[in-house]
């Protein structure tokens, strides 16, 4: 079986306001703050009390059903503000940076003697470990269980997403660290993936099964991948992670310290000077954002790419997981006969007076309008097209909201994310919520079997 | 401020009112709303369920057009013969004829989108959900499948049962088993048979002038418009031959219902259709081949010998397999009503199946039913009830793929006591 993905089926959309491959020093953010939505599934407990000073590293709160697993501040400073919402469940920690930073240093362990138990108990007090996703269910990892195999896609296809190639250059050391010691928690293959075309840090590596990938979104994606080569049977467990994350569990390794800096992509067609920056894990999007600059006032910041990332706002955080910022125009306005005009300017995969397939290589300016109402579901075949993995992407659609967990089963819920959903759920004409559906059923089918 | 904000302002002001589903039709029948998206995907595609509708409702203008004149030509012509030396500008797109079509074809055309549409509002404020978009192809695909001389009153009658027990019943559009249009018809035909079929329904008059000749007048003359498959039905294929050549067929210069017959425009639609993206080109072209296979196997049949002339399946068995798809609603079922998505097949590999069925049951029907022969709607509703069964057993060979899979999963138990440091596969 050839090693290489190439993926036909999927849709590359073509967006304004790609990164610029230059790098810039984020101004330092007076406060920075864990959003616990980041965390799926995950019930905090707290550790320290509003107030407390912490140093960089240290832990803020732990999982209340694996005690073990820690989550530690990005930096130094005063924890100001535990935001709760309703029933006093956590949502954010706020922490006010200290002028000269102080970090928790932990021994560091030679990667050759080291044993897999040694490394999960070092991953996880160094607040390293909720970097380790596992699926099904597309959570954090359970670090009592062993992976049939580990899958880190070093390729992004989604829309104005960081070049991996770019931002991961010179970080090889870090990369080779994280890697050697993620090949002792699984007795399988830790496959890695990276584009086609172009030289990734990831591919020179050693310990790894390396792929090519190739095609249009959703090749980058890690579940495409997965099932493509190893796909997930009810039962078994495969561990994803993502290559800026390797970095920081790299270092780590290296040096005992928990890095929190990350290269980002800040991009979109609200923004003036996309372009990469440097800064860190629950920074202030201020920070770098107007330092770019922005058109207008009435746009939309999201943390992640604008198929799968979170609204954010302009006095907003970096999320945990995210490498790029992306910032595009609201839609909330009316649009005259919209719906029976010709389109130039909007992505279709059809071709109902929408001209996008006249212009492949255009790069288009699309705003967060829904452009159109919600709908049950009506035009069948049009998933497919965008929808590379051998699952039946309406009929798995369907059986989540019916909430038949059989179902649910046999049509291959235990081998997607929600990220899997977000093409199908951009070409819908019925405006489903593709990915909040997927994620609703996997946490039903979590807590019904497990 | 301008329509737009005065718009916005009643929006904002009915907000969550029982009048509001009915207000937001209109609403955003001019304005593509202001919507923005919350969960999921922060940019969507251009496209939404009106602009599909659209789409299929352009696809089906020119064939309604074509028959706004076909109404005219086939009642002058049933009165006065068909022209020697036919021209299209002389003794087509004339305004005579097309008066004909206007007089006859629009108000059912209003009737059909005027009681269908109020039943669909009337649903919407009661049930609370907007007022969604199946009906506009529904609408105009009503009136272009009934005869011409249908009353209103009747379309009415039927409009109200199609859509509430085709559709509503089940939850509106995107939910019902049946193809609302379909189910229409087929209410018009089991309650009405005798405005249904026969030779004096299919042209403007026909059925009035042999009334009244029966009652008794003499100043009149009657007319009769026999489609070609009622010819064929009664073994008059030479007849039939003598009034209509396959061009006739091809162009839909022939009597029929009324949008049924302009098998080019049909063609056109459809490849406008497949083009576009809308509608399913597999079930298209196995309907196609479908009909074409049941076809040949009853030419066949008669070139055998099997049986004579005299038998009453001659006449449409002998037949020249592929002219199936010139005449009756043959073209327009397969491209405008077997493509509907929510009643047809979902998955690619049932849409073969279930449009091989349509293409080779139709013209099964239509040979063995001689009373009525014409099977497209018959045909497409029976694999309407079928098609959840295809998707199941092909849904059940992706599960079977899964379930094989299964058999050589790698499950390594849980290390929850710390003490399984050593990784040990174990085969399920």
């Amino acid at each position: 079986m050839s090693k290489d993905i190439r993926i036909k089926k999927g849709l590359n959309i073509n967006l304004v306001g790609a990164a610029e491959k230059t790098t810039s020093k984020a101004v330092l953010s007076n406060v920075y703050a864990l959003k616990l939505d980041d965390f799926h599934g995950i019930t905090p407990k707290m550790l320290v009390k509003k107030g407390a000073e912490v140093k960089a590293g240290e832990a803020l709160f732990y999982n209340k059903n694996i005690e073990d697993m820690l989550f530690v501040s990005p930096v130094s400073g005063e924890l100001i503000e535990i935001e709760r919402g309703a029933r006093r469940r956590i949502l954010t920690l706020k922490i006010l940076a200290d002028k000269t930073q102080k970090q928790i240093e932990h021994s560091v362990s030679d990667l050759n003697t080291v044993t897999a138990k040694e490394i999960k108990a070092s991953l996880l007090q160094s607040g390293c470990w909720p970097f380790i996703k596992q699926r099904p269910y597309d959570v954090i990892a359970d670090p009592n269980t062993t992976p049939k195999s580990i899958f880190i896609s070093g390729h992004n296809t989604a829309p104005l997403a960081a070049d991996y190639n770019y931002v991961l250059q010179g970080k090889e050391k870090e990369l080779q660290a994280a890697i050697s010691a993620l090949t002792k928690l699984t007795p399988g293959k830790v496959h890695v993936s990276v584009s086609a075309g172009g030289s990734s840090p990831l591919s020179g590596l050693n310990g790894i099964e390396l792929h090519k990938v190739s095609g249009p979104h959703p090749a980058g994606l890690v579940g495409t991948q997965i099932n493509k080569i190893d796909p997930i049977n009810k039962g078994e467990l495969v561990w994803t992670i993502a290559p800026q994350d390797l970095v920081i569990m790299g270092e780590y390794l290296l040096t005992g310290k928990f890095n929190a800096e990350r290269t980002i992509a800040l991009v979109g067609s609200s923004v003036k000077a996309p372009k990469y920056y440097k800064t860190k894990i629950g920074t202030e999007v201020a920070t770098f954002l107007y330092g770019s600059g922005v058109h207008g006032e009435n746009f939309r910041v999201i943390n992640g790419d604008v198929l799968t990332g979170s609204k954010s706002s302009q006095d907003g955080f970096l999320g945990f997981y995210n490498n790029t910022v992306s910032a595009i125009p609201e839609g909330d306005d009316y649009d005259f006969f919209g719906w029976n005009k010709p389109i130039f300017n909007k992505i279709s995969a059809t071709r109902a007076l929408t001209f996008s397939w006249l212009t492949p290589k255009k790069k288009f300016d699309l705003n967060t309008n829904t452009n159109g109402e919600h709908r049950a579901f009506v035009l069948t075949g049009q998933f497919e097209k965008v929808f590379p993995l051998d699952i039946y992407p309406m009929q798995l659609l369907k059986a989540c909201m019916y909430k038949d967990l059989d179902e649910m089963e046999q049509l291959g819920l235990y081998e997607v994310a929600p990220e899997d959903f977000a093409l199908t759920e951009f070409v819908d004409v019925s405006k489903q919520p593709h990915q909040q559906i997927i994620r609703e059923g996997l946490d039903l089918l979590q807590k019904e079997i497990g | 401020m301008g329509l737009k904000g005065k718009l916005h302002e009643i929006k904002q002001k009915y907000k969550g009112k029982k009048m509001a589903p009915a207000f937001n039709a209109i609403h955003t029948f001019l304005f593509t709303p202001d919507e923005t998206t919350h969960s999921g995907s922060h940019v969507r595609a251009a496209d939404d369920l009106k602009r599909t509708m659209n789409t299929v409702i352009m696809a089906l203008v020119p064939v309604l057009v074509f028959s706004i004149f076909n109404a005219g030509y086939q009642h002058y012509s049933a009165l006065n013969g068909f022209p020697e030396q036919f021209s299209l500008m002389e003794h087509f797109l004339t305004w005579k004829n097309a008066w004909i079509g206007i007089i006859k074809i629009l108000p059912l055309l209003a009737v059909s989108y005027g009681v269908g549409l109020l039943v669909e509002f009337i649903f919407a404020v009661i049930k609370g959900h907007e007022v969604e978009e199946g009906y506009l192809v529904t609408g105009i695909l009503v009136p272009l499948i009934v005869p011409i001389d249908t009353p209103l009153w009747m379309l009415a009658v039927a409009v109200i049962f199609g859509v509430v027990i085709g559709k509503e019943v089940f939850g509106g559009t995107g939910m019902n088993i049946l193809n609302p249009a379909l189910t229409i018809r087929a209410f018009l035909f089991f309650a009405y048979p005798t405005w249904m079929s026969g030779d004096k329904v299919w042209v403007y008059e026909a059925r009035e002038r042999s009334e009244a000749i029966l009652a008794g007048a003499t100043n009149i003359d009657a007319i009769s418009g026999e489609t070609v498959l009622g010819y064929l039905a009664q073994n008059k294929g030479a007849e039939m031959a003598a009034k209509y050549d396959v061009w006739d067929m091809f162009y839909g210069f022939i009597p029929g219902s009324v949008g049924e017959t302009p098998t080019l425009l049909i063609l056109l639609g459809g490849l406008f259709l497949i083009f576009s993206k809308i509608a399913s080109w597999r079930i298209m072209l196995s309907a196609v081949l479908g009909s074409l296979v049941m076809g040949l196997i009853f030419n066949q049949v008669v070139d055998m010998g099997w049986i004579t002339e005299t038998s009453k399946f001659y006449g449409l068995m002998s037949f020249e397999f592929w002219q199936h798809l010139l005449v009756g609603g043959l073209a327009f079922g397969i491209v405008y009503m077997a493509t509907d998505p929510v009643t047809g097949s979902q998955t690619n590999r049932g849409k073969w199946i279930y449009g091989f069925l349509i293409g080779f049951l139709s013209v099964m029907i239509r040979v063995f039913n001689p009373a009525y022969p014409e099977g497209v709607f018959l045909a497409i509703l029976l694999m309407n009830v079928f098609a959840p069964t295809i998707d199941h057993y092909v849904l059940r060979g992706n599960v079977k793929r899964r379930m094989k899979r299964l058999q050589n999963a790698v499950i390594h138990p849980k290390d929850t006591d710390g003490k399984a440091a050593e990784l040990q596969a174990e085969t399920v």
